[in-house]
């Protein structure tokens, strides 16, 4: 049944081109096997009845027109699933490459999957503590959530996924049914080794599966490895019940890989180079996160970006952020001055917190703090760039405490060290103590019973 | 009559149809043996181009392509009202009985439960003669929503039988109607509407009332109309969607249709769960029973993506013409043009500005000149409210879908990324933000709310120009140095931001504020700067009277003094006697 077909028309960049296919269905998978014999899969992305066009992922160095044989596959991309996967390490392809042998797949997934019907969707509504002040207060992560971190190149964007993972606390999870879904795109083989060595520290690693698409390896693989680690982790959330924290890095590699591809076929760009369908596809992979009406497991989010040159306006953190569900988004100037997460407050957001605090969640002045604490913050940006113009000693009185609360909360609020693990009620309680440091009268955005309980200092 | 012909080739969703010439412009074709649905958007020489609402993933060449040859189209009759559709009309909910929580392809599901009984009271008799748009029947479609069966535009003529009263489906013929050549046409509860043609009315009426949202900055500077066009654009985080979202609950429209266009899907399930359960403050019914909701999300076929925006003025229109005021939302119109654009780059079209085709303006006119205040064909008033949400790539205002858009919408409201990062909610520019229709509107607003409604509204605007000016020098010395006339100037101004402009959406008091209460908080505002100012002209500084805390204690009022309280401005008016009062009588002391 299964055709093979001999020769090809062209190759470009990952892309080749066959004439005379019969029976092949567009965006199916096709084995390519080289003149040496070994075999690479592709697929179709292009089809008509004079031409067929194939995305090889592994690359099309070495292969040659004439001796080339094609065979197509009838299906498109699969990958075996079964709770073997956790403790296990694959390629982007979904291939175990940890020689521990082959997986004992109880179901073959489509690894595109199908979109979730917005009606199935449960709202995520549980936050999740990650004992670091700045999110929980302020950027709260909730399960089912998809939220980034927008970072540069050689900022601890690294380590800050991997406190969130070891001292997360989600709602329901136990070391049962908890697990983490780690995919690598385009990233150096020492930042796969961090994150395989830090799971190992903290005792988890029998509970991630990772899928490695390293620098080093294909770029055509660097486009299913994301989607093989999705289907995974709907695997284990939907059909296995599981909590499962998914960590996507890096998404600018992917987003390269795309653009690479795309202009390879021609495609006319849209905004620096990226093919015009970016947003779509970057949504058929955020959106895999979330909950479902009738599982009890969900799957969060938490894809990692390096923004080319910091600028949050460059289209992959851009279309990333319309997408998500908000962003944490690192900044160097903290970094520089040796603040650790350097989380830079003001553009970071979390849009499902407003759901997930307050009243019967975590507290309920957590709104109203956070609130304040932004616009406290954001207006210790204005005075600061004023004093750098008259001088510090020029500032009013009110001013003068606004630079006071400034540096106590990127002291006491937004520091903390890598092992430092604290609860939303002391990260709450150190939020009351900076505003305490101004006058009653600046903190407009707290309604007033809720000012008069929590302002006051505490007694003894 | 099928038409058939075989796919020449494939390419995401745009799909080649070779082998045939009778297909014609906007057909409703099924694509493949799982009968894709798809349309024709473009029939040249040899070749059809079809494009595909579902994913193409599987399809081969030489796979059947069939049309019946009828156009691409919405049903339209009772159910709508309460349904979740995808972007061709496709109930979310009966897909998930036949799929499961994820959506498959090839599924055949009714737009309008077939089943279902509706209790019809008919309300002409045999012999009467009527003309397409005419209301021959009703029934309650919520509590909330009177349906009238509508003979199709088009159709006219006698009637020559008419069901009795009683139950009936969206498919029982409930009359017909006999025209001179005595051919009759059967009516039923619902009829089909092609997607892509305007229905049509009798006249255009000019814009003559607000269409409040209970949002001040937009209700008193930046007004919408009914029949109206508003944008609503901002880098991501800036609050379009909560925008979008508070005027789709708490907008005086008599009906919603939303449209969650390449969005996200959580957004849309929220929308769901609050709006069954969040009651209309006028009504006292559930939002729900004056919403449709239609789900093309972001992860969902971009196809059906372009289709979303048509098929939501289309249910929109439908109901204008029962005589009903529609506010249609649609989150984002970006997405929409990017689907444009992706389908226009698998064409190979020649694009224009940022690969966005050339036709993307034409388009958005289209679509925007489909809202209005009509007469509708029998007579009735309605109108359609258009308000799209602009999603620029990186906030940058000049791209082509903003400024596309700005040429053919009334109301602007520029979403600024930092007043966002401020938390300053709603985060809309005071400064960059316009409405054209406050001059048409403001007879309305002295009619019905207050005859200084306009005066202090361009009071305020002044006053927070000022402030603009003036922090133009503060960002330089400091406000310190500035006269004390000009300190309170920017005093003013920062109990208007605070105060009046920032509005809290998850606050159960300022979530919706009636207009009243809205002229009330700039009249007291006003009230405030007019004492302050007599005060300041007796020489005294203006550091005494913001110690009494005066300025301080309107910002909270917001919270404070609910709906039911308004009588409570005056006691405000007392208070901010008495502590000019006390200030001037202080200074006397001293002076004797
Ligand atoms: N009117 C508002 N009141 C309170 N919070 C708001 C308001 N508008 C926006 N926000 C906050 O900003 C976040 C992002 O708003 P959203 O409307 O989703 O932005 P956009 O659609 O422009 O990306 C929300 O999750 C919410 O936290
Ligand atoms: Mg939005």
């Amino acid at each position: 049944m299964k055709m093979e077909y001999m020769g090809l028309k062209s190759i470009s960049g990952s892309l080749v081109i066959l004439q005379g296919i019969k029976e092949a269905s567009f965006e199916e998978i096709v084995e390519i096997k080289t003149d040496e014999g070994d075999v690479r899969i592709g697929k179709i992305i292009e089809l008509a009845k004079d031409y067929t066009v194939v995305q090889v992922y592994e690359g099309t160095h070495g292969l040659s027109l004439k001796n080339t044989v094609t065979r197509p596959s009838g299906k498109p991309m699969e990958f075996g699933v079964s709770r073997e996967i956790l403790g296990r390490v694959f390629d982007g392809a979904g291939r175990p490459i940890d020689g521990l042998g082959a997986i004992f797949a109880e179901e073959y997934l489509d690894v595109n999957g199908k979109p979730i019907n917005p009606v199935s969707r449960r709202y995520p509504r549980d936050y999740i503590q990650t004992g670091i002040s700045s999110i929980d207060a302020l950027i709260t992560l909730i399960r089912g959530q998809k939220l980034p971190i927008f970072s540069g190149n050689g900022l601890p964007h690294d380590e800050l996924a991997i406190q969130i993972a070891s001292q997360a606390k989600i709602q329901d999870a136990d070391s049962e049914n908890f697990a983490i879904v780690f995919c690598a795109m385009g990233v150096s083989k020492d930042v796969a080794d961090f994150f395989r060595k830090s799971f190992e520290e903290s005792g988890v690693l029998g509970r991630v599966a990772m899928f490695l698409n390293l620098s080093s390896d294909p770029v055509g693989e660097r486009i299913v490895a994301p989607r093989c680690a999705l289907t995974a982790a709907e695997y284990l959330a939907f059909e296995q019940n599981m909590h499962i924290l998914v960590i996507l890095t890096d998404m600018t590699s992917y987003a390269e890989a795309l653009r690479e591809i795309s202009s390879s076929q021609n495609e006319i760009p849209s905004r620096k180079g990226y093919p015009g369908y970016l947003y779509s596809d970057l949504a058929s992979l955020y959106e895999r996160a979330g909950m479902l009406h009738g599982r009890e497991g969900s799957i969060t989010q938490i894809p990692i970006l390096t923004m080319p040159n910091d600028d949050i306006t460059h289209p992959i953190p851009d279309l990333t952020g319309y997408i998500t569900e908000g962003q944490i988004v690192l900044e160097r100037s903290l970094y520089q001055r040796g603040i650790y997460p350097p989380i830079s407050i003001l553009p970071s957001l979390s849009r499902l917190m407003k759901d997930g605090i307050g009243e019967g969640y975590t507290r309920e002045d957590h709104p109203d703090l956070a609130n304040q604490l932004f616009a406290a913050y954001s207006n210790v940006q204005d005075v600061r760039s004023l004093a750098s113009v008259i001088g510090e000693d020029e500032l009013s009185e009110t001013d003068k405490k606004y630079m006071r609360f400034g540096e106590q909360f990127e002291k006491e609020f937004i520091t903390q060290s890598f092992d430092e693990n604290r609860d939303i009620s002391q990260t709450l309680e150190t939020g009351w103590n900076l505003l305490r440091i101004l006058p009653r009268s600046e903190l407009t955005r707290i309604d007033t019973k809720i000012l008069e309980k929590y302002y006051p200092r505490d007694e003894g | 009559m099928e038409v058939i012909g075989e796919i020449f080739s494939i390419n995401g969703p745009v799909v080649k149809v070779g082998k045939c010439e009778n297909f014609k412009m906007h057909d409703q074709v099924f694509v493949g043996d799982e009968q894709l649905i798809g349309e024709v958007i473009g029939v040249d020489g040899d070749n059809t181009i079809v494009q595909v609402y579902e994913s193409t993933t599987g399809l081969k060449t030489g796979d059947r392509v069939v049309s019946f040859q009828s156009p691409m189209s919405v049903t339209l009759g009772p159910g709508i009202i309460g349904g979740i559709f995808d972007g061709i009309q496709r109930p979310l909910k009966s897909i998930e009985d036949k799929s499961g929580p994820f959506i498959s392809r090839g599924l055949s599901v009714d737009p309008l439960d077939k089943s279902k009984k509706w209790k019809v009271k008919m309300l002409v008799s045999k012999g009467d003669v009527v003309s397409g748009g005419a209301v021959i029947a009703q029934t309650p479609e919520t509590p909330q929503i009177m349906h009238k069966v509508i003979v199709p535009p088009g159709i006219g003529g006698r009637i020559d039988y008419i069901a009795p009263d009683g139950e009936y489906t969206v498919s029982d013929v409930i009359a017909e109607i006999a025209d001179e050549q005595g051919n009759k046409t059967q009516i039923k509860l619902s009829h089909r509407w092609p997607i892509r043609v305007p229905r049509p009315y009798k006249n255009r009426i000019g814009i003559r009332e607000p269409l409040l949202t209970g949002q001040r900055i937009i209700d008193t500077l930046f007004p919408f109309a009914k029949g109206g066009t508003a944008a609503v654009p901002g880098g991501f985080g800036t609050g379009k969607t909560m925008t979008q979202h508070q005027i789709a609950k708490w907008s005086d429209a008599d009906i919603i249709i939303y449209i969650g266009c390449g969005e996200r899907g959580n957004e849309m399930t929220q929308v769901l769960e609050e709006f069954t359960s969040l009651t209309d403050p006028k009504s006292g019914a559930l939002l729900m029973d004056r919403t449709a909701l239609i789900a093309n999300t972001s992860n969902m076929p971009v196809a059906a993506r372009e289709a979303s925006i048509y098929t939501g003025i289309t249910l929109a229109e439908y109901y204008r013409d029962m005589g009903y005021h529609v506010a249609i939302m649609a989150d984002s119109t970006s997405r929409w043009a990017e689907a444009l654009r992706e389908i226009s780059g698998r064409l190979e079209e020649m694009p224009a500005e940022e690969g966005f085709p050339a036709y993307l303006s034409s388009r958005l006119a289209a679509f925007y000149e489909r809202a209005g205040y009509i007469e509708s064909l029998s007579g009735n008033e309605g109108s359609i409210t258009i308000i799209g949400a602009v999603s620029p790539q990186g906030g940058d205002f000049s791209e082509p879908v903003t400024q596309n858009t700005k040429r053919f919408v009334r109301s602007f409201l520029a979403l600024d990324r930092q007043l966002a990062y401020a938390r300053h909610y709603p985060a809309i520019n005071w400064l960059s933000s316009y409405s054209e229709y406050a001059g048409l509107l403001s007879g309305w607003y002295e009619e019905n709310v207050d005859d200084r409604f306009m005066l202090n509204r361009k009071r305020i605007i002044a006053l927070l120009q000022e402030e603009a000016s003036l922090n133009e020098i503060v960002k330089l010395i400091g406000s310190d140095v500035l006269p004390d006339d000009q300190k309170l100037v920017l005093e003013t101004a920062r109990v208007i931001r605070v105060g009046f402009l920032q509005q809290n959406a998850f606050h159960p008091i300022d979530t919706f504020v009636p207009i009243k209460k809205q002229f009330l908080m700039m009249d007291i505002i006003l009230y405030l700067h007019d004492k302050s100012k007599d005060v300041l002209q007796r020489g005294i500084p203006i550091s005494q009277l913001i110690e009494t805390g005066i300025f301080d204690s309107i910002i909270p009022i917001k919270y404070q003094i609910n709906s039911e309280q308004l009588d409570k401005f005056d006691l405000l008016r007392n208070k901010i006697d008495e502590a000019c009062k006390k200030v001037i009588e202080n200074n006397e002391v001293v002076k004797r």
